[in-house]
């Protein structure tokens, strides 16, 4: 019964987004105040119905109710609660409602905190939010219902897929699609802006924060999916430009090059036609992910099994919004005024080099990834492209950028003087001068190209914390002034450095990982010793363990490191008993930011095991990197001037208030 | 600077950043792109020296061998031919005698393929999407369990 109600909750969500599609935009249209005031409640409401459809979902999974089809599929009644709970996005149809709950309330949300929007531009932006939510609605009631039962129900469920039975589950998901589907509404925004021809200071400032609350939870997502796979998998490595990696990449790039150009049209009214674009451009990415993931072109890791009808639908609603939109682009995009002329060299400038950068190297990786499909839907001829595509094309786009990163937010707005810029640059390039030569001096001429990364990725670091310091002039006015003038920086300067900052981090840990990792592979017996980058990992032996739904052999392994003990380390082969799959479970040590990493192969009759271990040095830079990304888009958002809601000055508050009474 | 030589900049660099992107993109497709083949491609054409190859198809019953330091040797097969495959690394979990699986590497001149990369199914609904398709082709495809997805 309750299961039918999760059902009905999620039909009459979307006859209500059929409602909101269309009554806010008539009204937005012919200024209608009444039509346009149905939007938030009705999208609130619909919030609501996702919500009670959702927990239904949840409530079937923890109580193992097997006569629902997809409960039966993935899950059992062995399974630990927190898995049967993460399970219910562990498959096709239970992601889907997910990625809808969270779409439609975004769609609340705005909603909600829009109340110094104006009115037709909250309206027709949850109009276009409604259609977006009313086109994935029927997609799950047509195609992929998670409330269908059995008439017979089975006794015991199939199991989650062992893989996905794992704190990661629980992490990963969510944080994308929240990434993902939070580009909707720069989309909705900006369809909006189209729709009504006009994108004014308002539009600017709700744009910013929303996308950079998208892109700091994509970019968590990201890179806790690239732990996760690094961890879980065994084969330690944490990017595989796998399809559906490049799937969740490529928004990530777009909405990069996005909340720059943003900064631009809030600042200087300039690249409005191409923030719009970019916006429409972000979330078409988001959707090509859903139908790659969804449709069952592609085998991965990621990828659901599935028929061919959803495969066909989402294509279907992937050339109605983004054929839809770009149409309405080109139609109406003239009407947007263009503002701000800018020199080459100024902030505008290196911001619009950024876009350059980022939308070339967007290009490359959705080349690299469509093509052997496309490839295989023609010519029927089969190829992969790895990782040798895209570090020949994707690499060489990026160097250039992360050379200018620095520069950028030194120059000033419309014109800027790159030798005075350069100046204030000198100590970071000295620095990043510095390392470089202690890199080579530490390793040698071996890796030529490796030192120089690592020179690259101080200088962005040391080039974030030089704009800091040189524009409070700390050094000028003495620490105790500087201090408090630190502290009273906007949040956004705090925001840019962070994020700068954040992005060396990480490209150091991925030029040292890569570059100076150490691999063995050995065959090993009880007492055999193996040494990798200076540490002694000796193998004591394996036993049999037995966990709730699976069953394991744990190695036992001892790290030394010159005789002086370090670490006991305990990778294992587990098989999940319901599906009798094997899974490979690494262990992996945490010396300062580097790691060992261990994983078990086969296991011979006479006890012999194949063993992979690795010395990673400073690999957790690359997703300590990421956070610290995450936590600069957090502080921009934090700035008061971009505050959601911030209480605008009296004056205007004033105007605003006497509205009503006109 | 005049609005003109301003635009002029600014299309200037844009051109010139996507002109850098398409070579590249150009130049690596050319080069970096790996091809799919059967062990009957291999046994009816000359694949150059050196050249990096995918081969996938069925791991021929009895044939893996161990050695130590993870050494392992096995053929893959596609029922019509089959070509010897060395390897040495840890095996995918779902590496088993009788399983599709998918190999990268380079053949040497006495026609032993030495692999850096094998790949299993991921799980058992699974079968890598170019062994179902070289197993199609060779007419030794036993469809319905749902198997290439």
């Amino acid at each position: 019964m309750l299961v039918e109600l999760g059902h009905y909750a999620l039909v009459l969500a979307f006859a209500l987004t059929l409602v909101v599609s269309v009554v806010p935009l008539w009204g937005a249209l012919n200024g209608d105040g009444r039509l346009m005031a149905v939007a938030t409640p009705v999208s609130v409401t619909v919030f609501f119905l996702v919500l009670v459809s959702f927990a239904v979902l949840t409530g079937a999974y923890v109580a193992s109710d097997f006569s629902v089809v997809n409960v039966y599929e993935n899950s059992h009644s062995a399974k630990p609660l927190l898995f049967k709970i993460t399970g219910v996005w562990g498959n096709h149809e239970g992601s889907m409602l997910l990625w809808v709950l969270i779409l439609v309330f975004f769609g609340a949300l705005v909603g909600v905190f829009g109340g110094n929007l104006p009115d037709d531009l909250r309206a027709t932006t949850l109009a276009v939010q409604g259609w977006i939510s009313a086109g994935f609605l029927l997609f799950m009631l047509a195609t992929s219902n998670p409330f269908n039962r059995y008439e017979n129900p089975p006794i015991e469920g199939n199991d989650l897929n062992p893989i996905l039975q794992d704190i990661g589950l629980a992490i990963h998901p969510p944080l994308l699609y929240v990434g993902y589907v939070g580009f909707s509404i720069t989309f909705s925004f900006a369809v909006a802006a189209l729709i009504l021809g006009r994108t004014d200071a308002a539009w600017a400032r709700w744009v910013r924060p929303w996308t950079l609350l998208a892109w700091s939870f994509l970019t968590l997502g990201i890179a806790m999916g690239s732990y996760w796979a690094y961890y879980e998998l065994g084969w330690g490595g944490w990017w595989f430009w796998d399809p559906v990696e490049n799937a969740s990449f490529m928004p990530w790039l777009a909405g990069t090059a996005l909340l720059h150009s943003a900064i631009v049209m809030e600042k200087r009214e300039a690249l409005k036609v191409w923030t719009v674009l970019l916006a429409i451009f972000t979330f078409s990415l988001s959707l090509l992910g859903a139908f790659l993931v969804r449709s069952g072109v592609l085998t991965s890791v990621h990828a659901f099994a599935t028929d061919p009808s959803r495969g066909v639908f989402i294509l279907g609603l992937l050339c109605l919004f983004i054929g839809g939109s770009l149409s309405l682009f080109a139609w109406r995009a003239p009407m947007l005024k263009q503002g701000g002329l800018f020199a080459p060299i100024s902030r505008e400038g290196g911001l619009v080099l950024n876009n350059l950068f980022l939308t070339a190297a967007t290009a490359a990786v959705l080349v690299g990834t469509l093509y052997p499909l496309v490839l295989d839907a023609i010519t029927g001829e089969m190829i992969s492209v790895g990782e040798p595509f895209f570090n020949l094309t994707f690499g060489p786009l990026m160097v250039p950028l992360l050379m200018a990163v620095p520069f950028g937010p030194i120059l000033a707005w419309k014109r800027g003087d790159l030798l005075a810029a350069s100046q204030r640059l000198y100590a970071a390039f000295g620095l990043a001068l510095l390392m470089t030569l202690f890199t080579f001096w530490l390793w040698g001429m071996e890796r030529v190209l490796a030192p120089l990364g690592v020179g690259l990725a101080v200088w962005v670091m040391a080039g974030a914390i030089s704009e800091i310091v040189t524009r409070v002039k700390f050094f000028e006015i003495g620490p105790k002034r500087g201090f408090a003038r630190l502290y009273g920086l906007p949040g956004s300067a705090w925001g840019t450095a962070t994020a700068h900052f954040g992005i060396g981090v990480t490209v150091l840990g991925i030029v040292t990982s890569s570059a100076f990792q150490e691999e063995q592979v050995r065959t090993m017996r009880p007492g055999d010793t193996v040494n990798v980058s200076g540490y002694e990992l000796t193998f004591d032996g394996a036993v049999p363990r037995r966990g709730p739904n699976f069953v394991e052999e744990v190695g036992h392994f001892t790290v030394r490191e010159g005789g002086a003990f370090v670490a006991e380390m305990e990778p294992s082969k587990r098989v999940y008993t319901a599906r009798q799959m094997p899974t490979t479970e690494a262990a992996i040590h945490t010396i300062g930011f580097s790691q060992v990493y261990v994983s078990l192969g086969e296991r011979r009759n006479d006890g012999a095991v194949d063993v992979r271990a690795y010395c990673k040095p400073l690999i957790t830079l690359i997703w300590i990197g990421c956070v610290i990304m995450a936590l600069g888009a957090a502080f921009s958002m934090a700035d008061r001037r971009l505050r959601v809601g911030a209480p605008k000055p009296a004056a205007k508050r004033k105007q605003s208030a006497s509205v009503p009474a006109e | 600077m005049t609005r003109k030589q301003r635009r002029l900049t600014l299309i200037g660099s844009a051109g010139a950043v996507l002109t850098l992107a398409l070579g590249l993109i150009l130049f690596a497709l050319n080069d970096q792109i790996v091809f799919f083949q059967s062990p009957s491609d291999i046994a009816s054409q000359q694949i150059p020296d050196g050249q990096r190859i995918r081969l996938g198809g069925l791991v021929e019953d009895g044939s893996v061998e161990r050695s130590d330091d993870a050494h392992v040797k096995f053929r893959v097969t596609d029922t019509a031919h089959s070509v010897a495959v060395t390897y040495q690394g840890i095996l995918p979990d779902l590496f088993r005698e009788g399983q599709g699986v998918v190999t990268e590497g380079v053949l040497t001149p006495d026609g032993i393929f030495v692999a850096d990369s094998v790949l299993a199914k991921h799980d058992e609904n699974y079968m890598p999407k170019e062994v179902a398709e070289a197993l199609k082709g060779q007419g030794h495809w036993q469809g319905g369990e749902g198997a290439a997805n």
